[in-house]
């Protein structure tokens, strides 16, 4: 087959960049709204359930090799400070150490950026000072005590609003603060003049952790030159660019694999510097090096999402909303980039004259990571409540305001025609299940005297589309079983099912045929599992792969039973006959052992078209206001993302993204101690992730209408609408219960009842 | 859980053998006195269902049957097991097949990522043991103290209570 160049637009949170990828044959044309599909588009329980439940799914922690040395890290106690001398001669000294790493001594390998892993300046409390390998994590815990270190300590800024002040640390040359985002559409400043209804405020949302139960981590071995890294990561082709740039080795050289991992969220994008340290100590000691982060160290130094300051300056002329403006600063820590919390503002709704612009704080704390919709859950908190203000002044049901402004066809930022929207069908579904009607302006009476119901809703916007390149092989054995291989993920989405699913539909297998076989880069490329992209990008190469094989597999059968090809077909494992059924294990075993291979690439978005995702929550909550306690009673999710390949597995993202959305704004802090930097609820004890106790009914519908537009299967991403819209649309409920605002994320207890009292 | 554990007066500081059973089989370990239950399962046993997760008894993912009731593995010292019974995730299939609740789990979708689930599930196994039909809110309580960050929660009270339908029917 020839092989072809394209290229296509990729909108990867938030951002949109052109990717190039190649391809091989021809696409094939979507799925129809109308196809009869056996196996895609219906509840199948997971492929791996097995391995999940009986404990033999083997995750990186899991990964225990006969003579590996363990590694502890040694993290600044400093928020910021000069690395004048490490003396590890009382480390060394310790029964059972191999080895110590740090700025004087490890080999340069180049991170991110920089010449090395360990700095002479560390620039928050966690940062990595030294490493330990050692014959048991105990003995390397021990050892990293006996380390000295000499710092000389140096200012520093610990928070997100004191870093914006002009008085601040400055931490960079050329300040702390640096724009990193802005969008203009209309003529926002003459619109808001020309405006008598105006509406302005301030909102925060704290900063959030991913608390991923398997924490960062990796284990390395050599054989002779050749390394194999085992990472809990969403991306091993990631891991393996970051290994090659860190070692300058060759990628015949390396192998990543990931099997099973324990979450994500966003965190686990690329080779981390516990991969590069295991790697370095395996080299030099010999063994295999396992280097796994403890959960403290996950919540110093593994990423974190920013903590945003807000402010939105709103407008309606008459029952429309006029201009919006919206500024939004982020804290990064010691992080390169930000996630841009004014997406939303920019293409959700309808308005015609937008300013935005966001910037990019540096403090002396723990670089970010993308944490599930990066920026747009921190910004739709702010926009949709936002939007709820303004129509409490002007007088107008929130739902209705939004229907007035999620009727355009085009995309505010590229100008390009949607694929397809289906908002307003979202909104419908939502308000029917929630009982919208039962809304009233100044909320109702709760199920006690003390306890009052308010109803909330805001809406969701994502890209999804997913693009090349992505390519998988389907390998049909001679007894009609399959096994896909493919360089994706499961990062616990459902990836192999659905991948399986894709495989049986195309290729004409029962589901329990195929095998699949992810997270090896042996296999050919596949994307990070990040950005709602994975099944929106691998899916359509699945399908290729599969039906590639299949072709081939019609035309040894057409040789074997002595039938014209077109006269064949493959139905449910077997080949089908003029009626007759042949199972293929007869059919193929006529041969010694000949595996059809097929291959499949992704091809390109279509030209001229913007493909996003849409969504609606609903919220009803209840209020006690002597306690200041929420309780979140009914959340309807609804979604918009095209075919649903499996919808018990999406109906559980779905649930999962709500509870880590009521977490965000229910619950989950970081809280940093400023005088000295330190992360004081860096755990699960006293950092709040949900608990089954605080988890509410919830009512997931998708409005499942094919996007035969958007690639071949119809399917768009699902990974992060369901997180978006959750926090506004209970803080708008919140609100509507309560007749006064909380604008800061966590709406804790305390929060709420300082609202109460600010009540006029 | 209720139980004291019969921690043995004088041993230590270096390695001791300590004898137990783990899923039915009479286990000897060598481990010093501070090696807890689950990096003994987990590093000396090769038992790695049992996951690490916090280490200090706040997430439940190392959950294990202990004498029959659920117990953090990560809070629970090796030497303390020392002639008791220990169930892990592993033991829970037989030849027969999957125990119900690992049946359960994956007919209901009762798990993401899968980190916390072999917890759960000992969490859950240990309130079947003592209650054969229990309520939506037993099963809240059950499994109160094993967090799950993909949020497959629903599903995890809709599997236990399915589960125990099952099991009261056979």
């Amino acid at each position: 087959m020839s092989i072809k160049v394209v290229r296509t637009k990729a909108e990867f949170e938030g951002r949109i960049t052109e990717e190039t990828g190649l391809v091989e044959g021809r696409d094939l044309a979507s799925w129809g709204t109308d196809a009869e599909l056996g196996v895609v588009g219906k509840r199948h329980p997971r492929v791996d359930g097995i391995a999940r439940v009986t404990g033999r799914a083997r995750y990186t922690q899991d990964v225990y090799l006969p003579g590996m040395l363990h590694v502890r890290v040694l993290r600044s106690p400093y928020p910021r400070a000069r690395v004048r001398r490490v003396d590890t001669s009382r480390a060394l000294g310790l029964p059972g150490v191999r080895g110590v790493l740090h700025r004087f001594n490890a080999p340069k390998a180049a991170f991110r950026g920089e010449e090395t892993i360990f700095r002479d300046e560390v620039r928050f409390v966690g940062d990595e000072v030294a490493a330990v390998a050692a014959d048991t994590e105990e003995i390397a815990a021990d050892a990293i005590r006996l380390i000295d270190v000499d710092y000389e300590l140096l200012p520093f800024v610990a928070d997100l609003e004191e870093a914006m002040r002009d008085d601040a640390t400055r931490l960079e040359e050329k300040g702390n603060v640096s724009e990193s985002g802005r969008f203009d559409l209309g003529d926002a400043k003459r619109a808001f003049s020309e405006s008598k209804t105006i509406v302005e405020a301030t909102y925060r949302t704290s900063t959030q952790l991913h608390n991923s139960l398997e924490t960062h981590g990796a284990v390395a071995r050599w054989d002779g030159d050749e390394l194999t890294v085992w990472e809990s990561t969403q991306h091993v082709f990631g891991v393996r660019a970051g290994v090659q740039a860190a070692l300058k080795i060759p990628y015949r050289d390396i192998r990543v694999l990931c099997d099973y991992m324990g979450g994500g969220f966003g965190s686990k994008g690329g080779a981390g510097k516990y991969t590069i340290v295991a790697a370095i100590f395996a080299r030099q000691l010999g063994r295999p090096v396992r280097c796994v982060l403890t959960r403290d160290e996950e919540n110093l130094a593994a990423g974190n999402r920013s903590a945003t300051y807000q402010t939105v300056k709103i407008a309606a002329r008459g029952k429309r909303i006029h201009a919006i403006e919206h500024r939004s600063w982020s804290n990064s820590g010691q992080g390169r980039w930000i996630a841009d919390p004014t997406g939303p503002t920019n293409g959700l709704y309808d308005i015609p004259n937008v300013r935005t612009r966001s910037y990019k704080v540096v403090t002396s704390l723990g670089a970010l990571s993308a944490f599930r919709a990066p920026g747009y859950v921190e910004g739709t908190f702010a926009l949709d409540q936002a939007i709820d203000e303004l129509a409490e002044r002007i007088g107008e049901d929130p739902l209705e305001l939004r229907r007035r402004h999620a009727t355009r066809r085009t995309d505010p930022v590229t100008g390009l025609r949607y694929s397809l929207k289906r908002l307003l069908a979202c909104y419908d579904i939502g308000a029917t299940e929630i009982g919208w009607q039962h809304r009233k302006p100044e909320g109702t009476r709760g199920s006690a005297p003390h306890r009052r119901r308010g109803f909330g809703m805001a809406s969701q916007l994502w890209g999804g589309s997913g693009w090349p390149p992505a390519y998988a092989t389907v390998h049909l054995n001679p007894d009609g079983t399959a096994v896909l291989r493919c360089g994706t993920q499961d990062i616990g989405t459902g990836t192999r099912t659905v991948l399986a699913q894709i495989v049986a539909e195309e290729l004409g297998l029962e589901l329990g045929a195929v095998r699949v076989e992810l997270g090896d880069t042996n296999s050919q490329y596949a994307p990070i599992s990040a950005g709602s992209l994975t099944v929106a990008s691998v899916g359509p190469a699945v399908r290729l792969a599969a039906m590639d094989a299949r072709m081939q597999l019609l035309d040894a059968a057409s040789g074997l039973l002595e039938v014209g090809p077109t006269e064949l077909r493959v139905e449910r494992g077997a080949i089908v006959s003029k009626g007759r059924r042949t199972p293929l294990g007869e059919v193929l075993g006529q041969v010694e052992n000949y595996t059809v291979i097929g291959k499949g690439s992704r091809f390109p978005n279509p030209e001229g078209l913007t493909l996003k995702t849409f969504g609606a929550h609903f919220a009803q909550v209840e209020v006690d206001v002597r306690t200041g306690e929420v309780f979140v009673e009914h959340v309807v999710a609804v979604h918009d993302i095209g075919r649903v390949i499996n919808p018990l597995t999406a109906a559980s993202q779905v649930e999962g993204g709500v509870i880590q959305g009521l977490g965000f704004v229910l619950s989950e802090e970081r809280i940093v101690d400023r005088p000295t930097g330190r992360v004081l609820n860096g755990n699960l004890e006293s950092y709040k992730v949900p608990t089954v106790r605080d988890v509410p009914r919830i009512t997931v519908r998708f409005v499942d209408e094919p996007d035969t537009r958007a690639n071949n299967i119809g399917a768009k991403g699902l990974g992060e609408p369901p997180i978006i819209p959750l926090p506004a649309a209970v803080a708008n409920a919140v609100a509507n219960a309560i007749g006064v605002r909380v604008r800061t994320a966590p709406i804790t207890r305390q929060r709420v009842l300082e609202a109460l009292e600010l009540r006029p | 859980m209720g139980h004291v554990p019969k921690t043995p007066q004088f041993i230590g500081p270096g390695a001791v053998d300590v004898a137990f059973e783990v899923n039915g089989d009479g286990v000897s370990v060598h481990v010093p006195p501070h090696r807890t239950l689950l990096d003994t399962l987990r590093e000396t046993l090769g038992l790695t269902g049992a996951k690490r997760v916090c280490d200090e008894g706040t997430c439940g993912a190392c959950t294990i049957l202990l004498d029959g009731e659920p117990v953090y593995s990560c809070m629970t010292l090796a030497v303390a097991c020392a002639g008791r019974a220990v169930e892990t995730v592993e033991g829970l299939s037989t030849e027969r097949g999957l125990h119900p609740v690992q049946e359960a789990f994956i007919e209901h979708d009762a798990f993401q990522c899968g980190f916390c689930t072999p917890g759960q599930i000992m969490s859950c196994v240990g309130l079947l043991r003592h209650t054969s039909s229990p309520t939506a809110d037993d099963v809240l309580r059950a499994v109160s103290g094993n967090l799950c960050r993909c949020g497959a929660y629903p599903n995890i009270v809709a599997a236990a209570l399915s589960a125990a339908k099952k099991q009261a029917r056979r």
